[in-house]
């Protein structure tokens, strides 16, 4: 049921591929792929509408289709703009007041106090005075969780058993923090429902009560499509400052993560996996990257694609590319572009995805699929005669294809083709990237 | 086939607008969308599929239901909204499998299996000891005999937490406290259990995420355990399933599934603004039955799965 992003995109790509033609259903249906593909992560059904239409602008501006492996730079775009939806950098809790106060809130289940012990045990190691708060006073035992917690980490908690007012214990343990030289009061909080209006006035209470320097929503990475509206209406309740992603050592895709920053605009500033509260890797800073690759399932999917980018030559490309922006493609970049293709392997996978290759071969019928013929052809070419190709007149045709051992038909077909080839691509560059190809409109 | 047809219409309209759009009313909107047509055309189905992906049913069973839909409606054409959208609730419907329950709208137990033990099992904070004293208060109440058996010794204070629901419930909780061997707990309820006649034995377990291999395996042993106690036992491992969990609800069932048969699902936190509708695709894929729903952190909060209502709650908004 899970078939990763890399799988979904072959999928479409051997479509592609299997008509040798790229038109506006096959980027459609790539588009169609990665947003089904995004949805079964959890990422909200419209910001995955929103992040396909940004992937469609990007493909279309760095030209995927034009790419020899247009499949895998389109992973590694899609990666791109999920790491940049993410937000780049980490983002620093703000501890400045003293005593900082952090105030944790979130759905019932969320993991908020095992999280807050494990953020306790963090700061306490970086050498801070930290005090804990137990303010959960409804689900049953949640203060004796947090204490046994606490005791777990030797960092002391703050609790009022017999007091069944969370906004008190809140201004009390701040009081008590002061008198007892407490640096960072991390208040736990019960799990409240967005909708459950009482509870939510007294989230906000509490927080006009003690002021707290640092806000963090704790969500758990297995939230489906509800994570948009519970982070929006916590966010409009409270304005939160950061997100804390747990239960990440699940197998979960994780997809809530993008549509909570995409939502709220708020950064996820530190990940929770495992349920010890005292071991120092159930606790980390976020990181985009990993994110966006657990996301897309990807593993080392992205790594192979660097690795087949790498062995496609770099600089040739390059060359190739600024050719092709200025209308200069000749024969030369034909022949190299063919060499190219060679030392890549598996050629008839990746020669439909050259423009007009495709229609080319189909026309050209070469059944065991043999360049030889074209090569041959380009070979028996004077220098000049590949650079300008206008110069190849009736006699320097039998000449060609007496040098190469085909028919003056054979070469007529390849010019002929050739010169298809550069109209498409004179037309790509003219349509400044804006659509793939003029005549069609492939995005309505 | 015009499924995930976005690239029709792309009205750009805000984030924030868009969210709001999906709390409209589903049978308001399909009404606008086939307003003078006679067949499900590309509108309707991007309407359906928003608002069943937006529930979390996810692709492959919104792609199901759809598929269904456009079957039925070839077949039986259908004349307005009402219809249509009748057509849509007993499809989905259809993929959730039934309970054998002989009167689905009492909590009951069946007749001649003392005690029934019932063994509970999900992932973290899904809402399992809650939902156990929630059940324990239902059976409580028609004059059931039961006993508690917290075997979740790992999570901090979990012992106290069922403890606190046992009295609230007004019934007995076997413990050995914390750190202990949870088997040897579930062992010792059901033995409490045969001894002292009482019709149902619930045993809480510690959360657990699927992927985490060690724990799986303990549950069954847990339950290997609990065999030498009455070998028939348990005769229902009920999952929860916290209901705004997303698509990794499907692989919680696939893996709890292998270790231990899961026979009934719970879905809890249905009070919110989540539909839980990753249960359906789960019941059609596993054919288990969804038993009960978690509606709230009261006692009282727990009711009987219907199918009908559960599927017309997930096509209405809440909000
Ligand atoms: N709103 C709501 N909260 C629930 C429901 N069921 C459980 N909870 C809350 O979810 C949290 C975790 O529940 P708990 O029973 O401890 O989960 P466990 O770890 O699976 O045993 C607690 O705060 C419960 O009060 C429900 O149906 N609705
Ligand atoms: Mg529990």
């Amino acid at each position: 049921m899970f078939k990763t992003l890399s799988n979904r995109l072959d999928k479409a790509m051997k479509t592609l591929k299997g008509q040798g033609r790229i038109t506006d259903v096959n980027i459609a249906a790539t588009m169609k792929e990665i947003r089904k593909a995004l949805m079964e992560a959890d990422v909200n059904y419209k910001v995955a509408k929103e992040i396909t239409d940004k992937i469609k602008d990007e493909a279309i501006g760095r030209k995927v289709m034009i790419d020899v492996k247009p499949g895998e730079l389109l992973v590694k775009i899609v990666h791109e703009q999920l790491m940049q939806l993410m937000g780049g950098t980490t983002a620093e809790m703000n501890l400045r007041s003293d005593p900082a106060v952090i105030l944790m809130t979130g759905l019932q289940g969320s993991g908020k106090t095992t999280f807050s012990a494990k953020l306790a045990n963090y700061l306490k190691k970086q050498g801070r005075q930290v005090l804990l708060v137990a303010c959960d006073v409804y689900r049953p035992a949640a203060i004796e969780q947090l204490k046994v917690n606490g005791q777990a980490i030797g960092v002391e908690v703050y609790s009022e058993p017999e007091n069944k007012n969370p906004i008190a214990i809140a201004q009390n343990s701040i009081k008590w923090a002061k008198e007892n030289n407490k640096k960072i009061i991390i208040i736990d909080t019960a799990g409240r429902l967005a909708v459950d209006e009482a509870m939510m006035t007294e989230i906000a209470q509490i927080k006009t009560a003690i002021q707290p320097s640092e806000i963090l929503f704790v969500v758990d990475a297995m939230t489906g499509q509800d994570a948009v509206n519970t982070a929006k209406s916590f966010n409009d309740r409270v304005n939160f400052d950061g997100v804390v992603l747990t239960k990440l050592d699940g197998d979960t895709r994780g997809g809530a993560a993008l549509s909570i920053r995409n939502v709220v605009e708020k950064p996820i500033k530190f990940i929770s996996t495992g349920e010890k509260v005292n071991e120092p890797n159930s606790f980390d800073i976020f990181n985009p990257d990993s994110i966006a690759r657990r996301i897309l399932n990807m593993g080392d999917v992205l790594k192979l694609v660097e690795i087949a980018q790498d062995a496609f030559d770099q600089q040739e490309m390059e060359k190739l590319n600024k050719k092709l922006r200025k209308n200069e493609f000749d024969f030369n970049d034909f022949y190299s572009q063919i060499q190219q293709i060679k030392k890549m392997g598996n050629l008839k996978d990746i020669i439909s995805m050259i423009p007009g290759m495709g229609k080319m071969l189909k026309e050209v019928e070469i059944d065991d699929f043999s360049l030889t013929p074209i090569e041959a052809i380009i070979q028996s070419m004077t220098p000049k005669e590949r650079n300008n190709p206008i110069l190849i007149d009736g006699s320097r045709k039998k000449r060609i294809a007496n040098g190469s051992g085909t028919s003056v038909q054979q070469v007529n077909n390849l010019i002929k083709q050739f010169q298809e080839m550069r109209k498409m691509i004179k037309k790509m560059n003219d349509s400044k990237g804006k659509r793939f190809l003029p005549n069609i409109n492939p995005f309505r | 086939m015009g499924i995930f047809g976005f690239f029709n219409k792309e009205k750009k309209e805000s984030l924030e607008k868009g969210l709001e759009k999906t709390n409209q009313n589903f049978f308001s909107k399909i009404s606008k969308a086939i307003a003078g047509k006679s067949k499900v055309d590309e509108e309707i189905l991007d309407e359906l599929e928003e608002i069943l992906i937006t529930s979390d049913v996810g692709v492959e069973t919104t792609l199901k239901i759809i598929e269904r839909i456009e079957a039925r409606v070839k077949k039986d054409k259908y004349l307005n909204a009402q219809e249509l959208n009748k057509i849509l609730k007993e499809e989905i419907v259809a993929l959730i499998t039934e309970t054998q329950q002989n009167d689905p709208t009492q909590f009951e137990l069946p007749a001649h299996t003392k005690p029934y033990v019932i063994m509970v099992v999900g992932v973290n904070g899904v809402g399992k000891t809650t939902t156990i004293g929630k059940l324990a208060s239902q059976f409580h109440q028609i004059g059931k005999k039961v006993v508690l058996g917290a075997g979740d010794t790992f999570r901090a204070a979990a012992v106290a937490q069922l403890k606190v629901w046992g009295e609230r419930a007004g019934v007995p909780v076997i413990e050995k406290g914390m750190n202990t061997d949870p088997a040897a707990v579930a062992f010792e309820a059901v033995k409490t259990g045969i001894d002292t006649q009482a019709d149902v034995v619930i045993i809480d377990t510690a959360g657990r995420l699927q992927t985490k291999t060690h724990l799986m395996n303990e549950l069954s042993k847990i339950k290997r355990v609990i065999q030498k106690a009455m070998p028939d036992a348990p005769h229902e491992v009920l999952l929860v399933l916290d209901g705004s969990t997303g698509q990794n609800a499907v692989v919680q069932a696939r893996e709890f599934t292998k270790v231990t048969e899961i026979t009934a699902l719970a879905v809890t936190k249905l009070d919110g603004t989540a539909k839980g509708g990753v249960v359906i695709g789960i019941s059609d894929e596993f054919k288990i039955p969804v038993k009960y729903i978690g509606v709230g952190e009261k006692i009282e909060d727990l009711q009987i799965f219907h199918r009908e209502a559960f599927v017309a709650s997930l096509l209405e908004s809440k909000s």
